[in-house]
């Protein structure tokens, strides 16, 4: 077991969670890369959703992957970054609303 | 971290062929097959010419610009010019041989003192010419400023670098001011007809990653680099070529000192395609240096490894049959040739 948690080294790794179930890993790296071909959206368009998500699941490998790949895809950092900000505002929108449960609750108990 | 001189001119240990020829070897310690191996695997070992069609000439290494990733350690301090007559021994070379292209190439192939003659007489001999223009020499000086103008009167097809379409990751790899005075550049070319639907005048963009990384598709990039340049500027351009920066000289220097040496070497080798392999440029170009040597590119040209066996490696000795029959050198540097859709002068390859 490695010190860390993460290790950056691990996710060229990722391939082998086929070794102890190869069905199931294959069909999910299988829908994985049709999942980010082009199609209704550009590669480069879920490239930058995938990165936004990266974000909002706070997932280290996913956001070393999604940097790269939107790089390597030619986005630029504002786009990049605009991207973290709508993970950022759907996340703290999500909070936020709840405010209204908070409000509705609230308002029950009171006079 | 901004660069002023080329690695030759800082004595640096990487200006020495042999320490980089050493790094590239050492790869098979950090478990990179050679590549030479990988090619006998596919049967394509040894590798041969298929026809020679393109004359590349690199006429010498002086450059205006001293960029991070250059392959040819190029810079305003490198005095390695070819002289006229190494230029009318190429002319001697190409008359009676159906090569049809001639690339220019340098450092600034335009800062050769003799590049408009051999311009005019290549031009006579109904060659397509092709200059591979680093854009920010046509505002560098007043003298400079006529060349939209005289490449336009010799059909010239223009080829430009242009790593990104902001100044942001251009300048970092190219120097600062260099997006602003590229776009300047641009718009002169256009102005006179390059790029412009209907022109009949070619220019070609070339884009290489501003790091360790290789390009992703060049049809994408090319619609992005079309739209950006359009909308925010007002240019056109014709295709986009995406081209894999090579380990070697200062991209090389850049792996070694940034620690990314190893991991990119890895996904080159990840990347290896056996169908890019057939299409390498090698075997239909020929790559003759400032001083008249020959080599089977301009990056075996960059590493000195002149042509093999017996054919003619000076132009003087300009031999076709012996040069379609040669047995092209192979390092590992070639691995940026073959990963993922290939990587030449033309961009991608399959
Ligand atoms: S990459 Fe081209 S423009 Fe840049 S220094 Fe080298 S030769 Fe000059
Ligand atoms: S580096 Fe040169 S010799 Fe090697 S594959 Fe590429 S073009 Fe051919």
């Amino acid at each position: 077991m490695a010190d860390t948690y993460y290790n950056p080294e691990d996710l060229a790794k990722f391939g082998k969670v086929t070794d102890w179930q190869e069905e199931l890993g294959k069909k999910f790296f299988d829908y994985y890369g049709s999942v980010f071909k082009d199609g209704a959206l550009t590669a480069r368009e879920k490239s930058l959703i995938a990165l936004a998500v990266a974000h909002t699941i706070q997932c280290p490998y996913c956001i070393d992957a999604y940097t790269k790949d939107t790089i390597k895809k030619g986005c630029e950092e504002e786009e990049m970054m605009e991207a973290v900000h709508v993970a950022t505002a759907i996340r703290g929108g999500a909070s936020l609303v709840h405010g209204v449960q908070m409000m509705n609750k609230a308002n029950e108990m009171l006079m | 971290m901004k660069l002023t001189k080329s690695l030759k001119a800082q004595a640096h240990e990487l200006a020495n062929i042999e320490r980089q020829l050493g790094i590239l070897s050492d790869a098979e310690s950090i478990g990179v097959a050679p590549f030479s191996s990988k090619m006998a695997e596919i049967g394509m070992l040894p590798l041969k010419p298929t026809a020679l069609d393109i004359f590349q000439v690199n006429v010498g290494k002086m450059c205006n610009q001293v960029c991070k990733h250059c392959h040819v350690d190029a810079g305003p301090d490198r005095k390695e010019i070819m002289t006229k007559e190494t230029m009318q021994m190429c002319l001697d070379a190409l008359e009676g041989t159906s090569i049809s292209t001639v690339d220019l190439t340098g450092g600034a192939p335009e800062m050769n003192p003799h590049f408009r003659w051999f311009v005019e007489k290549l031009s006579e001999m109904k060659k397509n010419i092709l200059v591979r223009c680093n854009l920010t020499i046509i505002v560098a000086n007043k003298k400079y400023y006529d060349l939209p103008d005289f490449f336009k009167k010799h059909n010239v097809e223009v080829v430009s670098s242009l790593p990104y379409f902001s100044a942001r990751r251009t300048d970092a790899q190219r120097g600062e001011g260099v997006f602003e005075k590229s776009i300047r550049a641009l718009t002169m070319l256009n102005a006179v007809g390059y790029g412009v639907e209907g022109s009949g005048l070619t220019l070609n963009l070339v884009y290489n990653p501003s790091g360790a990384f290789l390009p992703d598709s060049q049809g994408t990039l090319e619609a992005q680099f079309k739209k950006k340049l359009r909308d925010g500027y007002g240019i056109s351009f014709n295709n986009l070529f995406a081209i894999t920066n090579l380990p070697i000289s200062r991209f090389l220097d850049y792996l070694v000192n940034t620690g990314k040496y190893e991991t990119y070497m890895e996904e080159l080798v990840n990347a290896f395609n056996p169908e890019a392999a057939l299409g390498v440029m090698c075997r239909n170009t020929l790559s003759v240096g400032w001083d008249g040597h020959l080599y089977d590119c301009d990056f075996n040209q960059m590493l000195d490894l002149k042509l093999a066996g017996n054919a003619p490696n000076h132009i003087r000795d300009f031999n076709l049959k012996s040069l379609n029959e040669r047995d092209i050198i192979l390092n590992q540097h070639c691995y940026g040739c073959t990963a993922g859709a290939g990587s030449s002068c033309g961009g991608e390859t399959i």
